[in-house]
């Protein structure tokens, strides 16, 4: 069956973290100045505005911030879903990522929640990461 | 400390608003010189006295300038989003100040709902179905939920109090008189907001007039000067909803603004609120210090913000969630006309000052007098 959600826009900073999504690892850049972390991918260091950063595999563990049920139909894709769950996870090393949790809903989805990263293979090519509550609030 | 250097430099000396509404027969370059003709009118100055001109939502500059027949000095157009409004205005006063226009004349218009502008739909979180600007401040509004225990029935005295005022304003979308029964029941467009957290898209436009005060004196109306403004960006670079309510960059603008407009929160009489979410008049409030943080909901519980009731009467007009979202520009032109004491049943009592506060990625507050 043809897949009917949007797909993400691959650009040249995103493909190696699309390209590790592919593979079940989940990346993000390092400024090798500060060590700090950060997601989305950026040409830059957001903290010394320089090259000098690297990649590094992320644990993909992380907790949720906050979350919304989207109840307005945006995305025909997402149309048999309505109400569906979107969270914002911080991950143990920094970046914020939006994201669906595949395990929960409205009445187990809580703030400070540990998740994990699983990866759902949504095309040959894009594997889409997503989140498993590790328990209960 | 001397006085701020851009204290009392800019006078607004007229202001134009079309109707609200479904207007297909027209468009945004229509309602924009509509508004402009309302504006120029309303100052008593001709035309070919501006020379300066900031446009805003209008797509174009160029075929903009054509349709209106000027060709000022200073010209600029400004980003689409709200919080250009209140930027705009600080522009046409550093221009004024600058002696790089004398009268500049500042214009929006827009189509939204006509044109069925649907904010959302794209973005980088729509593989996860994550888009529009509602949700990115109901992602918001759960943390303030969840670290103050504020409630969505607070929200919903924000929507009652702007409706109720709206039901005072003819030009408003939205008049009947809603409870806070109404809004809970209202549905859910991204939970925990409902139907009437939201601003409500409509087709208008808006001009104010803007020059120095020593033209204005001479004017057909009272003119109304901006006293003082302050401005603070607060972008992060994790593209996600900000976490921190603006609450840092919003103190920082209160600590400028009172200051430079020489007066304290004790001398404003009523406050325009850019509503785009009823969230954003709790975090507006709490970082402009009217409440300590958090307690925004308990704050706008016992009428507050209404009109005959509260000691802050706020968006009288009704405001974006009840009047029409207009992006700032008609909360602005609310505000002149509650100074010259135009808004009939919805005055506001000895109206001496209005702020303007505008919370979101450019934090903004403008403080207006007599």
């Amino acid at each position: 069956m043809t897949y009917t959600k949007p797909l993400p826009t691959i650009d040249v900073w995103n493909r190696p973290f699309w390209d590790a999504c592919k593979e079940q690892r989940l990346i993000a850049q390092k400024c090798n100045t500060s060590g700090k972390v950060w997601f989305p991918p950026s040409p830059v260091s957001p903290i010394t505005r320089d090259h000098d950063w690297r990649w590094i595999d992320l644990t993909g563990a992380g907790r949720i911030v906050s979350w919304v049920v989207m109840h307005q139909k945006y995305f025909s894709g997402f149309a048999g879903e309505i109400p569906y769950l979107v969270a914002q996870v911080e991950l143990d090393e920094g970046p914020m990522f939006i994201t669906n949790i595949v395990n929960a809903g409205r009445n187990s989805v809580a703030i400070g929640a540990r998740v994990q990263v699983v990866f759902d293979p949504i095309t040959d090519e894009i594997s889409l990461p997503k989140f498993r509550l590790l328990e209960r609030a | 400390m001397g006085a701020w250097a851009l204290k009392d430099k800019a006078a607004i000396a007229g202001v134009g608003t079309t109707g609200y509404g479904a207007f297909p027969e027209t468009d945004d370059y229509g309602l924009g010189l509509e508004a402009l003709r309302l504006a120029v009118d309303d100052a008593g100055i001709d035309f070919g006295e501006i020379d300066g001109l900031i446009i805003n939502r209008i797509p174009n500059y160029e075929r903009f300038v054509q349709l209106a027949n000027l060709n000022p000095t200073y010209v600029l157009a400004t980003e689409a989003h709200g919080r250009f409004s209140a930027v705009s205005l600080m522009l046409a006063t550093q221009a004024l100040a600058s002696g790089s226009a004398k009268v500049v004349a500042l214009v929006y218009g827009n189509n939204g709902r006509s044109a069925r502008a649907k904010y959302g739909g794209s973005g980088m979180w729509a593989p996860w179905g994550f888009t529009s600007p509602g949700a990115t401040h109901a992602m918001m509004f759960r943390q303030h939920m969840h670290e103050f225990s504020t409630k969505s029935e607070d929200l919903a005295n924000i929507s009652v109090a702007f409706r109720k005022h709206a039901s005072m304003n003819p030009a408003a979308v939205m008049r009947a008189p809603i409870t806070v029964e109404d809004h809970q029941n209202s549905r859910f467009v991204c939970d925990p907001l409902h139907l009437l957290d939201y601003c409500i898209i409509n087709d208008g436009g808006v001009a104010w007039i803007v020059t120095t005060p020593d033209r204005a004196k001479d004017l057909k109306r009272r003119p109304v000067h901006v006293a003082g403004y302050a401005v603070q960006a607060s972008f992060n670079h994790n593209a996600v909803p900000n976490s921190d309510y603006w609450y840092p960059a919003l103190r920082k603008v209160a600590s400028e603004v009172y200051p430079r407009a020489d007066l304290d929160r004790s001398a404003v009489n009523g406050l325009m609120i850019y509503d785009n979410f009823s969230p954003t008049v709790l975090f507006s409030l709490e970082g402009m210090g009217f409440c300590e943080q958090g307690e925004g909901g308990a704050f706008v519980r016992s009428g507050t913000l209404e009109l005959g009731r509260g000691r802050w009467p706020t968006n009288t007009s009704g405001g974006h969630l009840s009047e029409s979202y207009m992006q700032g520009w008609g909360l602005i032109a609310e505000g002149v006309r509650q100074l010259r004491g135009e808004c009939g049943a919805r005055q506001i009592p000895n109206c001496n000052v209005i702020q303007y506060i505008c919370a979101t990625n450019i934090c903004s507050s403008i403080i207006l007098r007599k």
